[in-house]
């Protein structure tokens, strides 16, 4: 409320920034708790890249049997204090199967962060290509696509990628299968977005003057209406990833996703579900670094969109109104 | 004890240390009296009136110096105390009277609402308080429409509630913080019809913060001139503009465009240094018409939701001349000025340039004719992309010719924006680094950088203050002249466009109501609309500004 | 207004038109012997030719959609070859792993989906509003922050990670509630209450978040907006600006959200009700899913879809009804 009012009454407080990458950083920094989770989500795709590499420091591998780890009298229960931590095995053994917890979950980080870049990014690609087909195309271009667009909005990810499951032969790679699905039904946000902001963007004056100065459609595009759309998408991209994460985290707590012995965050959670009281370990992991992943990369969403929203860079930069400027 | 007693106000935005918006500000206004705060933006006008209330609390601004209101010490005074005279002994109104009010609640209930914050009314009783009030300030059927939202009504029928919801509980003060400034000539004049009439029914003291020195002349007893935050002059409204002591306040005079003066031979823009070479002058006037409109045609949507936007509108446009195109908002006028340059198609009618028929061309064929058919445009903001440098901007229309030498195109892009009175080493800033004047002035050498024959100018000026207006009408006359040109310049400033044009085309809803020499039009209008137009431009002279009241109310009477 | 109402309803009766197209030809037009995953792995080769011969997989394609679509509005009949089984309208096919009709598998299972739906949903708007215009309320203090940190939190945790927890604290280690085992409204009602209460509650937790973090910021945003300082400007308290003016600019948002998520809620909470044992519409898709049961996968994504869309029109209508502005422009 006190920014706005100051900045819409006087044009005193308005001093123009640096602009560009200088300042957007700055704003970035400025948000202490988005560079936090960019951290930790730096660490976590660290991770997830080091998987092979921090297994082998701790000497294990995520598909190995340990049959002697385990109780068999009880049906499986890890030996040991805590889901048999130990010094070979870091974060104990899996139930029944005795495999190696630490690097299930290092490898785990693999396919759930990849599974879902991967989804993120077929999202943007369809989302931004057909947002701006609409965005630039005629009247029945525009319509053509905003009712695929409406459809696709109908489409529930959840049950739309249940159903693909079921009728994908079973020798599919499930991860990318996953990705996919997830990419080709997620998109309507983004292409909305990008729908919105370009018919926005056409109708300011800066684009009528490069059609006045003689540029074709594709030159206006690329100049004028691109670069202000890197904003928006980025903010949207950044926020859709966490969501990704958790769709392929559902769908192998289902049991119908990500099969073992390939490791997935959900799907081990899917496994402890029947083992918490004999092995609580095992299911409070994965339930936390689905947890902190999910919200590391939303407050970086956060952190990006309070970084380039466009309202806010465009009041910082330029302290004028549309109207007759009547301040003091 | 006067009503208003200011002392040393100072208001800074960043901290205590920061740069003081209004710095030692001191007035007083009598019970009953009217005091014009002028100044351009920035002034610290707008922030003197919100301390008043005691608006700046809480919002991070300091605040300082001695505020008396009504009695009430609004710097010392608790926030319940502060409550209790904001409204009720001293009310404001807004500059735009469409955000002004809550779009959810019907316009009845709002002043209700106000109207039991100060009394212990009932319900009932304050929404008939709420029809009573919208009556007095002429919303016709009150009681019906005051069940209305607010984006039912008119600009002016919003700007009338808001000044309604002033009058409600009765204030002994009325703060106007640009009340008229969103609002078109003629709405204009009825609401500062209004607002003089009602001072004189109830006596309330009326502080009216303005950019418009002819809206403050019309309305105030004293005037007090602001610039930078501090006070230049004050005196009464006739002493100081007819013999203003301080220079600026001369300047400020001198800037105001006349809607009653003979359009004066342009004198070179402050700001622009010599001659630069640009292409010689092509011979102008006469002969064959550069362009050519004929029964013009625009509509929007289609079925029930259709409008037509410009309808039927024929005109001709010669080199070395300008054409005023006026009309207030709704007109058709931008509509009319995107057509002739074809960044929409018409609808309906032709379009002649240079001989060839161009109405209907499609994108690829009008290629040809781009560059010579160029446009400036309102907005100072948004007709310069923030990404790019101005220098790119302006170098536009360069490159999409096919230059391609760099070392060309910054050279020629420099002479042009020496042109326009920019310093030609600012090349690679961006827009947000220059003012709105400089702003207009990027697009004005981007305009030139295509050598076009013809330039529509779209409210170029509407956006500036008062004397940056002056500089980039002035600039455009004389490359007009320099480049013999056509112009088409549109406003909805009548003075503005007398002071640039040789013809002038009066718009109303479409159409062209009244064309012809800017004498026969400004010196002997035909039309009704033209007259009532004429009649309700501000005068700057407190005593003709009696006179046109008074004509004013026979043109509605008749 | 009229006008409004009626585009918005044939836009979404022809957004369902197509779904209907995209489902089908996305599972029945899909790799491999359809009628043989359909009937199931069990099924004998004359099994198969019968289920094949009942989709009219023979036919052209655009023949199999119009019996299919037929199906829903009309109803279709099959033949058994000993007999004819009719199926009516609205006819989703039938399950032959099952031997039921899908219609009727999906009705049997709506109760209790709907029972999770709708009170997780008066408790999660009641939440999430609750959160927000609190955090408004309490705005530049302690409070706000928590609120908001909780928020970020609820908007970053699975519902199943939090049923999970719920069930392990509350079953497993206080043993304060049985394990959710879903018993009919018409059965018990105080049964059906206490068994749901985890379900709701998580449920609740993790879709309140999205409406506090709205309900804030649209909130904030009318607060700065220009209307708002005309009623402080007369002297109208900050408690009557959040709760009068504020408030009511959030409606808006709020109620377009919600109609979309109880809609969709429709389609079966499949996360909530496979973690809480809840015979709903979602479960069993995850079933038909394992089971590759083809029929009842396509009719429940059609199901969903329906619901969806009908939320969607609901909610675009409720939203300019609720600020005709948008209506006009």
């Amino acid at each position: 409320m006190a920014e706005a009012l100051l900045v819409k009454e006087a044009g005193v407080a308005a001093a123009a920034p640096a602009s560009g990458a200088s300042s957007f950083r700055r704003r970035l920094r400025a948000r202490r708790s988005a560079v936090v989770a960019a951290v930790v989500v730096a660490l976590l795709v660290l991770v997830a890249l080091a998987a092979p590499l921090l297994a082998g420091i701790e000497g294990q591998d995520p598909t190995t049997y340990h049959a002697n780890l385990v109780d068999s009298a009880t049906g499986g229960v890890p030996l040991g204090s805590f889901g048999g931590i130990s010094a070979e095995h870091w974060l104990g053994v899996e139930p029944l199967t005795g495999r190696d917890l630490f690097a299930r979950v290092v490898y785990g980080a693999r396919v759930s962060l990849g599974v879902a870049l991967a989804a993120t990014l077929l999202q943007v690609i369809i989302g931004v290509v057909v947002g701006l087909a609409a965005g630039l195309g005629n009247r029945f271009v525009d319509q053509a696509l905003s009712r695929v667009t409406d459809i696709v909005v109908a489409l529930p990810v959840m049950v739309i990628a249940l159903g693909a499951l079921a009728v994908v032969p079973a020798d599919f790679p499930r991860p990318v299968l996953i990705a996919v699905i997830v990419g080709l039904v997620g998109w309507s946000g983004i292409s909305k977005i990008v729908r919105a902001r370009t018919l926005a963007l056409k109708s300011l004056d800066h684009v009528a003057a490069a059609r006045l100065s003689g540029w074709g459609g594709l030159r206006i595009a690329r100049r004028e209406l691109l670069p202000a759309l890197a904003a928006p998408v980025i903010t949207y991209a950044v926020l859709l990833f966490p969501g990704n994460i958790v769709v392929e985290a559902a769908l192998s707590f289902l049991g119908v996703g990500i099969k073992p012995p390939t490791p997935s965050w959900g799907q081990m959670l899917s496994d402890a579900d029947t083992w918490y009281q004999a092995a609580p370990t095992y299911l409070l992991i994965p339930a936390l670094l689905i947890f902190i992943t999910v919200l590391a990369l939303t407050v970086l969403g956060e952190g990006v969109r309070n970084a380039l929203d466009p309202r806010v860079a465009s009041r910082l930069r330029i302290g004028t109104g549309r109207k007759k400027e009547a301040g003091g | 004890m006067s009503l208003v007693e200011v002392s040393g106000l100072t208001i800074s935005f960043d901290g205590a240390a920061g740069a003081r918006a209004v710095d030692g500000l001191s007035f007083t206004l009598e019970a009953g009296a009217a005091l014009g705060v002028v100044g351009e933006s920035g002034s610290g006008k707008s922030a003197s009136a919100y301390a008043l209330l005691g608006l700046h609390r809480g919002t991070g601004a300091t605040v300082g110096g001695s505020i008396r209101v009504a009695g009430v010490d609004v710097q010392a005074a608790t926030d319940a105390e502060l409550r209790a005279l904001r409204g009720s002994r001293a009310a404001m109104v807004f500059q735009d009277p469409l955000s002004s009010l809550d779009p959810y609640y019907a316009v009845g209930d709002q002043i209700a609402e106000v109207y039991r914050v100060h009394t212990r009314a009932s319900r009932r009783a304050a929404r008939a308080r709420a029809v009573e009030v919208l009556d007095r300030v002429g919303i016709p059927d009150a009681a019906r429409r005051s069940r209305s939202r607010p984006h039912e009504f008119s600009g002016g029928m919003r700007q009338r509630t808001l000044i309604a919801m002033a009058l409600a509980c009765e204030p002994q003060l009325l703060i106007a913080d640009e009340p008229t400034t969103a609002l078109d000539v003629t709405v204009q004049a009825q609401i500062l019809d209004l607002l003089h009439h009602l001072r004189h029914e109830t006596g309330m003291g009326l502080l009216l913060v303005t950019h418009d020195v002819g809206v403050a002349a019309e309305s105030v007893d004293d005037v007090l001139v602001m610039q930078s935050g501090r006070e230049v002059e004050s005196g009464p409204v006739a002493d100081v503009l007819s013999a203003p002591r301080r220079p600026y306040t001369r300047e400020l005079l001198s800037a105001v465009p006349r809607v009653d003066a003979k359009r004066a031979t342009p004198a070179a823009a402050p700001g622009v240094k010599g001659p630069v070479p640009v292409p010689a002058p092509r011979d102008a006037g006469g002969g064959e018409p550069l362009l050519e409109a004929v029964g013009l045609r625009r509509e929007f949507g289609r079925g029930s939701g259709r409008v037509i936007a410009v309808d039927g509108v024929s005109l001709t446009v010669h080199r070395g001349e300008t054409l005023g195109i006026v009309g207030e908002s709704g007109s058709g006028k931008t509509t009319l000025g995107r057509m002739l340059v074809r960044l929409l198609d018409p609808t309906g009618g032709s379009l002649h340039y240079g001989g060839a028929e161009i109405g209907s061309l499609s994108d690829k064929a009008l290629r040809p004719y781009r560059r010579e058919l160029q446009m400036v445009f309102q907005d100072p903001v948004a007709s310069l992309n923030p990404r790019r440098s101005i220098g790119e901007s302006v170098a536009d229309p360069l490159r999409a010719a096919g230059v391609l030498d760099d070392t060309r195109i910054r050279s020629r892009v420099q002479e042009l924006l020496e042109r326009v009175g920019l310093d030609p080493n600012r090349y690679d800033r961006y827009p947000h680094e220059f003012s709105g004047g400089q702003r207009q002035r990027v697009g004005i050498a981007r305009a030139l950088a295509a050598g076009p024959e013809l330039i529509v100018c779209d409210e170029p000026v509407s956006a500036l203050d008062v004397t940056t207006q002056a500089q980039v009408t002035a600039l455009l006359a004389e490359l007009q002249r320099e480049l013999g040109l056509g112009l088409v310049f549109i406003a909805h400033d009548l003075a503005v466009v007398r002071q640039v044009s040789d013809r002038v085309a009066v718009m109303r809803q479409g159409r062209i109501v009244e064309q012809g020499s800017v004498d026969e039009v400004y010196g002997a209008p035909q039309d009704p609309y033209t007259k009532q137009l004429l009649a309700a431009v501000p005068a700057l002279d407190p005593a003709l500004a009696t006179v046109r009241r008074a004509a004013r109310k026979e043109l509605a009477a008749a | 207004m009229t006008r409004f109402l009626l585009r918005r309803l044939g836009g979404a009766l022809f957004v369902l038109l197509a779904l209907s197209v995209v489902v089908y030809a996305a599972f029945y037009v899909a790799p491999g012997n359809v009628a043989q995953i359909a009937c199931g792995p069990r099924c004998s080769p004359a099994q198969v030719a019968q289920v094949s011969d009942q989709l009219r997989l023979g036919d052209p394609l655009y023949v199999q959609y119009a019996h299919f679509l037929q199906g829903i509005f009309a109803g279709r009949d099959y033949s058994t070859g000993t007999g004819i089984l009719h199926c009516q309208a609205p006819c989703l096919g039938r399950s032959y792993q099952d031997d039921q009709q899908v219609t009727q598998m999906i009705l049997t299972k709506l109760p209790a989906t709907a029972s999770l739906a709708i009170g997780a949903f008066v408790l999660w708007i009641l939440l999430g509003v609750g959160t927000g215009l609190l955090s408004v309320w309490r705005r530049g203090r302690a409070t706000e922050r928590i609120l908001t940190g909780l928020t970020l939190a609820g908007m970053a945790t699975p519902v199943f990670v939090v049923g999970l927890l719920l069930i392990i604290v509350f079953c497993s280690a206080l043993q304060l509630l049985p394990f959710p085992d879903y018993v009919p409204l018409t059965e018990n009602p105080e049964q059906w209450a206490w068994n749901l209460l985890l379900p709701w509650v998580s449920l609740a937790l993790v879709s309140a978040a999205p409406y506090a973090r709205m309900t804030r910021s649209s909130m904030l945003e009318t607060l700065a907006e220009d209307h708002v300082r005309t009623f402080r400007a007369y002297g109208v308290s900050e408690r009557g600006l959040v709760g009068r003016h504020a408030l009511r600019g959030a409606l808006g948002p709020v109620i377009a959200l919600g109609a979309l998520d109880i809609g969709s809620m429709f389609g079966g909470a499949v996360l909530t009700e496979s973690l809480f044992n809840i015979p709903g519409v979602g479960r069993e898709l995850v079933d038909a899913v394992k089971n590759v049961d083809l029929p009842v996968v396509v009719g429940l994504v059609l199901v969903t879809g329906f619901f969806v869309v009908l939320a969607n029109a609901v909610a675009d209508i409720l939203q300019a009804m609720a600020d005709r502005r948008v209506v006009l422009s």
